[in-house]
C-alpha cells in the first residue's frame, strides 16, 4: 500500500492551501485539547496542593484504648472511667516500623510525632495551644515550616519552640524570648522562641506550637514511642494504595487523606469530567472538520477516482488513499497543535511556582501523546465516510463529468 | 486468427418503465486477436455504451460476454477490476490523465496500482513507452504542461503499460487537430502491427476509420455492417 500512501501524499501537497487550512483547523483543536488538559490538570493540582499539600497524606495514629470496666459477679458496672480528652495513646513500636515505612515506594517523607495539648503562659497572658513534637531535621517533612518561616530558624533544638505568627503576636513574643509551656499532663518547661511561622491558616497560626521530639517526650510523659506517624507522598493520588501497602506491611492502621475528604474528591471529579467534556468537543470539531474537508475533496476528485477505477484500482485502494489522507492530516495537525500548545504553555509558571493571580496551568499535564494519538484516530475515523463514498464512485459517470 | 472476445445478444436498457431507453438491442460481435477495428455510427447509436461494457465498466441488462475464455457477465466487481487492469487498456477522448502527476507517473499507474508500488522495472517500461510515443523529453513533465496531442500520447502509453490484449479507444482523436490526430493513429497502427495488440476505436472520422483494417458500423443498438 506504499503506492496508495504516495497518491494520498500527492493529493495533500497538490492542494497546499486547502491542506494547510485543514491542518491548521486540526492543530487548533489539538491546541485547545492540550490547553484544557494543562489547565484542568493544573487546577486540580493547585487545589490539591492548597488543601492537601500541607497535610499528612497517610497517617498512622495510635489507637486510644477504651477505659476498662469493672463488673461485679452480678453483672453490675462497679467502676467507670471516662476517656480523657488529653489522653495520649502510643505507637510503642514506631522505631521498628519506621525503616519499613520509609522503604515503601512513593513516600517522600516520614515524620514521627508526639502531639498533645498545652498552655503557654507569659506573665499574665495565657494561650491554649496544640503542641507537636517533631524529630529535629524533619521539621518541614509534612508542613513546609521552612517555607512559612517569617522570623528565626526552623531548627528545633533542646529548649526551643516554634510559634505561629498570630499566637506570637497575641502573647507579644518575638524570637529569642522565653515562655513557659505547661502540658495537659501537668509538666511545665521553659522554652525559647526559635522561630515564628505564618501559614495563612488561622487555626494553625493562632494555636500551634512545635517543639523537638525530646521536649515533647518530657512534656507528655512519653519515654518511648510516638503518638502518630505522618507520611507525605510524591503523588497525593496514590494515598489509598500506599496506605493499603503500609497496613499490609506493618499491621498498623494507616489512614489515607482521602478518608473523610469525599466532598473534595467529588469536586475534583466533577472538574475532571468538565475537562473531558470540553476535550471531547474539541475532538468532535476535529472529526467534523476532517470529514467535511475530505468529503469535498472526494467530490472534487470524482473524475480522477473514476479514471483510477477504470485503470484497475480496486475499491479498497481508493478507500486506502482517502483514509491515509485523513491519517496524514491527523498526524500533521496533531504534531503541529501539540508543538503550539507546548510553546504557548511555556511562559506559565511551573506547578511548584503557582502564584495568586496567575492561571494554575501545569505544562506537564498537557497530555501531548494522548492528544496526538486521539487526533490521528479521530481523523482516520472521520475519513472513512468520505473514503467509502469515493470507493462507490461509478467510473462511467465520473469520467463523463 | 483466434477470437479475443465474443458478445452475443447484448441488451442494455437505461431507466425503467416509461422512461426506459434501450440503447443496445441484441448486439453480437466477435473481435479477433490482433485486429485494428474502427467502431462507426451516428451519435446515440450505442458506440460508447458498447465500449463501456466491453471495458467491464458497466454490465449489460442481458446477453453474453466472454474474453480470453472468461465469462465477464458472471464476474464480480473485484474480479472485473483485476481483469480490466491486466487485459484491457483505455484511451478516452479527453485523455483523462491524473492532473497532479507527471507523464511518467500517469503511464506507470496501472502497474503500480497492481503491484502496490512503483517498481524500477515499471518505471523503465514507462520511460520506454513514452520514448516510443516521441515524448522522451516530457517524461517528468506535469501533465498540465503538455499539449493536447502530447497528453493523448501519454494516454496511449498508459493504456499499453500492462501489455493488454485489448485497447478500447473512445474518440481518441476527437479533441485533436488533424496533424496530432494522424500522429496518434500512426502510433496505434504501429503498436498493433508490432505487438499484435487488438484495438477497437470508436470514431466519427472517416479518415481515422480508413486507417483501420476493419470497420464495424453500429446503428440503432445493433451491428449493421
Amino acid at each position: 500500500m506504499l503506492y496508495a500512501l504516495k497518491i494520498a501524499g500527492r493529493y495533500l501537497t497538490a492542494s497546499k492551501a486547502q491542506t494547510a487550512l485543514l491542518v491548521t483547523g486540526v492543530a487548533v483543536g489539538v491546541f485547545i485539547f492540550i490547553f484544557m488538559s494543562a489547565l484542568i490538570g493544573g487546577l486540580a493540582e493547585f487545589i490539591l496542593s492548597r488543601t492537601v499539600g500541607d497535610l499528612s497524606h497517610v497517617t498512622i495514629q495510635a489507637e486510644t484504648e477504651d477505659p476498662p470496666l469493672l463488673i461485679s459477679p452480678q453483672g453490675h458496672v462497679l467502676v467507670v472511667a471516662e476517656r480523657g480528652s488529653t489522653r495520649t495513646a502510643t505507637l510503642a513500636e514506631a522505631a521498628t516500623f519506621l525503616p519499613l515505612i520509609e522503604g515503601v515506594a512513593g513516600i517522600k517523607a516520614v515524620s514521627p510525632q508526639i502531639a498533645g495539648a498545652g498552655v503557654i503562659k507569659r506573665g499574665a497572658q495565657v494561650s491554649q495551644v496544640s503542641v507537636i513534637g517533631l524529630e529535629p531535621g524533619r521539621e518541614s517533612a509534612i508542613l513546609d515550616l521552612e517555607g512559612y518561616l517569617v522570623d528565626g530558624s526552623v531548627r528545633l533544638g533542646s529548649g526551643l519552640i516554634l510559634l505561629g505568627r498570630d499566637l506570637a503576636d497575641n502573647l507579644a513574643l518575638t524570637v529569642g524570648q522565653t515562655l513557659r509551656l505547661q502540658s495537659a499532663e501537668g509538666v511545665t518547661a521553659a522554652l525559647t522562641v526559635g522561630g515564628i511561622f505564618q501559614t495563612g491558616n488561622g487555626g494553625v497560626d493562632g494555636a500551634r506550637a512545635y517543639v523537638s521530639l525530646s521536649v515533647a517526650r518530657t512534656l507528655f510523659a512519653m519515654p518511648q514511642g510516638v503518638s502518630r506517624i505522618e507520611i507525605k507522598l510524591f503523588d497525593v493520588n496514590a494515598a489509598d494504595t500506599i496506605a493499603t501497602r503500609i497496613r499490609s506491611l506493618t499491621g498498623l492502621d494507616a489512614v489515607p487523606w482521602t478518608d473523610g475528604a469525599e466532598q473534595l474528591m467529588e469536586a475534583l471529579d466533577a472538574q475532571a469530567q468538565t475537562g473531558y467534556v470540553l476535550k471531547t468537543f474539541a475532538l468532535i470539531t476535529i472529526v467534523i472538520g476532517v470529514a467535511s474537508a475530505l468529503l469535498l475533496s472526494t467530490y472534487r476528485r470524482r473524475p480522477e477516482i473514476g479514471i483510477m477505477r477504470a485503470m484497475g484500482a480496486s475499491r479498497g485502494f481508493v478507500v486506502f488513499v482517502f483514509v491515509t489522507q485523513g491519517a496524514l492530516i491527523g498526524v500533521m495537525g496533531g504534531i503541529t497543535g501539540a508543538a503550539l500548545g507546548y510553546l504557548a504553555l511555556l511562559p506559565f509558571p511551573s506547578r511548584d511556582a503557582f502564584e495568586p493571580g496567575t492561571l494554575p496551568i501545569d505544562i506537564t499535564q498537557g497530555s501531548y501523546g494522548v492528544a496526538i494519538a486521539l487526533t490521528v484516530i479521530g481523523a482516520t475515523l472521520a475519513s472513512i465516510l468520505p473514503a467509502r463514498s469515493a470507493a462507490r464512485v461509478d467510473p462511467v459517470t465520473a469520467i463523463g463529468q | 486468427m483466434t477470437a479475443l472476445l465474443e458478445i452475443t445478444d447484448l441488451v442494455k436498457t437505461f431507466g425503467t418503465g416509461d422512461v426506459a431507453t434501450r440503447v443496445l438491442r441484441g448486439l453480437s460481435l466477435t473481435l479477433e486477436e490482433g485486429e485494428l477495428a474502427a467502431l462507426l455510427g451516428p451519435s446515440g447509436s450505442g458506440k460508447s455504451t458498447l465500449l463501456t461494457i466491453l471495458g467491464t465498466l458497466m454490465k449489460p441488462t442481458s446477453g453474453h460476454y466472454t474474453m480470453l475464455g472468461h465469462d465477464l457477465i458472471a464476474a464480480d466487481d473485484k474480479e472485473l477490476t483485476a481483469f480490466r487492469n491486466r487485459h484491457i487498456g483505455f484511451v478516452f477522448q479527453f485523455h483523462n490523465l491524473l492532473p497532479d502527476f507527471t507523464a511518467l507517473e500517469n503511464v506507470v499507474f496501472p502497474t503500480a496500482v497492481r503491484d502496490g508500488r512503483e517498481t524500477p522495472a515499471a518505471r523503465a517500461r514507462g520511460r520506454d513507452l513514452l520514448e516510443r510515443m516521441g515524448l522522451a523529453n516530457r517524461i517528468t513533465f506535469p501533465t498540465a504542461k503538455l499539449s493536447g496531442g502530447q497528453k493523448q500520447r501519454v494516454a496511449v502509453a498508459r493504456a499499453l503499460m500492462n501489455g493488454p490484449e485489448l485497447v478500447l479507444a473512445d474518440e481518441p482523436t476527437g479533441n485533436l487537430d488533424s496533424a496530432s490526430a494522424m500522429q496518434v493513429m500512426e502510433l496505434i497502427a504501429q503498436i498493433n502491427r508490432e505487438e499484435g495488440t487488438t484495438f477497437l476505436i470508436s470514431t466519427h472520422d472517416e479518415k481515422i476509420a480508413a486507417l483501420c483494417r476493419r470497420q464495424i458500423v453500429v446503428g440503432d443498438g445493433v451491428v449493421t455492417g
